[in-house]
């Protein structure tokens, strides 16, 4: 067999239907998993949680994918779109997963797709421009390491699907951090500029730091991993001050729908294209 | 009953041969993808199949072409399914797989990293790990990117015969 078989599979004729995988059903990133909720599990709010988080992981895959061909360095544009795509995966799976449990049968692009910024529930913090690298990075660190310590905790959900695509989320995220914690100190720990920025960066994300901490425990240990490496950065603590309203309640800040306006304009200018 | 045990055995052969497209050097049962390989009461052929990572852009291929080959054989029922739990770790990357990794110039992972449980532990100081250059086998490399052209790989370098290689990251 010849190592493009694969292609010459998937470009076979399928008269029915021809978008991606050409009509080989294998588009949806759940095929084949058992749909089933489980008795006790409130289903809509199962779909809530799923959505939210595939929205805040749909919305950082975008701004880390705006960094493509700007990063300081080709080797941290490479690292910056490896994340994202990684995020992107973790929104695909949450989408599927709420299409599954929320009754309407939406598939990915729906969600993806054909909402508006007011429909988006991610927490606000990701939706904010990128800022300059010390203020992605922070963000980041922020992002992943709450997002990590959530995971950890959803891993033991009484949804079996969520519970899964948290356990494999938390390998990831975990090199995630990793990523924007290495970069936190260099930077902090670095020239009188970098130093600057970096301590910018951590006075902006702070008041948005409050709405993160709102439906699970995980204050704690967010809180740990930003003293470890504040204090290994010679930085000093994000002082929490909140902000009214929330991303989670559909509030959002006027820099998401320009950002949806550029993720979501070829599929609605042309619904059910195949590319 | 005997027939049965048969076709899921050859089932599970033909499945297993499906090479992976990003590392076509590789089986989908050497890259530990493939997790099971089994056969319904009414002659279905169930292939399970679990991602690498959450963003694998190769999944839909995979599923894709283990369904042809396993109807190219001549199974006419054919189901994919997809596992996630428990999640992909670079430890089931055989030792068959491991093997054609290196003799490809690319350098297979150590062991995967285990944490007990509780909060997953941030480490700030370097980690020393060493990686044997595929080429001359030389200890002596360094990385150059954690991130590279595929999820599951990063970029290093021999000190020694000077060449750039991939690494195969645990996970």
């Amino acid at each position: 067999m010849s190592d493009d078989h694969v292609y010459m599979t998937l470009a076979e004729g399928h008269e029915d239907d021809s978008r991606w995988a050409y009509g080989t059903g294998f588009e949806d990133p759940l095929h084949g998993v058992d749909t089933t909720v489980p008795e006790g599990v409130d289903a809509g709010r199962l779909a809530a949680d799923c959505v939210a988080l595939a929205d805040d992981a749909l919305v950082s895959a975008q701004r880390l994918a705006e960094w493509t061909t700007r990063a300081p360095e080709l080797e941290e544009e490479v690292a910056l779109a490896n994340i994202g795509l990684d995020l992107l995966g973790q929104a695909r799976l949450l989408y599927a997963r709420a299409g599954q449990v929320d009754g309407t049968g939406r598939d990915e692009d729906a969600y993806a797709y054909f909402r508006d910024a007011e429909d988006f529930r991610n927490v606000r913090l990701a939706e904010l421009p990128c800022g300059d690298f010390a203020f992605s990075i922070v963000r980041l660190l922020v992002l992943s390491s709450w997002r990590l310590a959530h995971f950890e905790q959803l891993s033991a959900h009484p949804d079996p699907v969520l519970a899964a695509i948290a356990a494999k989320g938390v390998k990831e995220l975990t090199y995630h951090r990793q990523y924007a914690a290495e970069w936190a100190v260099r930077l902090g720990d670095g020239t009188e500029e970098s130093r600057r920025r970096t301590r910018t960066a951590m006075e902006q994300v702070a008041p948005y730091l409050g709405e993160l901490f709102t439906a699970y425990d995980v204050r704690g240990e967010v809180v740990a991993v930003l003293r470890q490496v504040t204090e290994a950065a010679g930085l000093p603590m994000p002082v929490y001050r909140p902000l009214p309203g929330a991303g989670r309640a559909g509030e959002r800040t006027e820099h998401l729908a320009p950002l949806l306006a550029e993720l979501q304009s070829v599929a609605r200018a042309h619904p059910g294209a195949t590319w | 009953m005997v027939t049965v045990l048969t076709d899921v055995r050859h089932a599970r052969h033909i499945a297993e041969q499906v090479p992976d497209p990003e590392l076509p050097m590789l089986t989908l049962a050497d890259l530990g993808v493939l997790r099971a390989v089994e056969m319904t009461g009414d002659g279905t052929v169930v292939a399970s199949l679990t991602p690498t990572y959450s963003g694998c852009p190769a999944m839909a291929e995979m599923r894709a072409d283990v369904a042809a080959r396993l109807r190219d054989a001549g199974y006419t029922r054919v189901e994919i399914r997809t596992v996630l739990d428990p999640p992909w770790t670079s430890d089931w990357i055989t030792p068959e797989g491991r093997r054609k990794l290196a003799e490809h110039g690319i350098a297979p992972p150590g062991a995967a990293p285990h944490h007990a449980a509780g909060p997953v532990p941030l480490v700030l100081s370097p980690v020393r790990r060493t990686v044997a250059c595929p080429r001359c086998g030389s200890a002596d490399t360094e990385e150059t990117s954690r991130f590279a052209a595929t999820s599951c790989k990063a970029l290093w370098r021999c000190l020694a015969c000077r060449e750039p290689f991939e690494y195969v990251k645990e996970i």
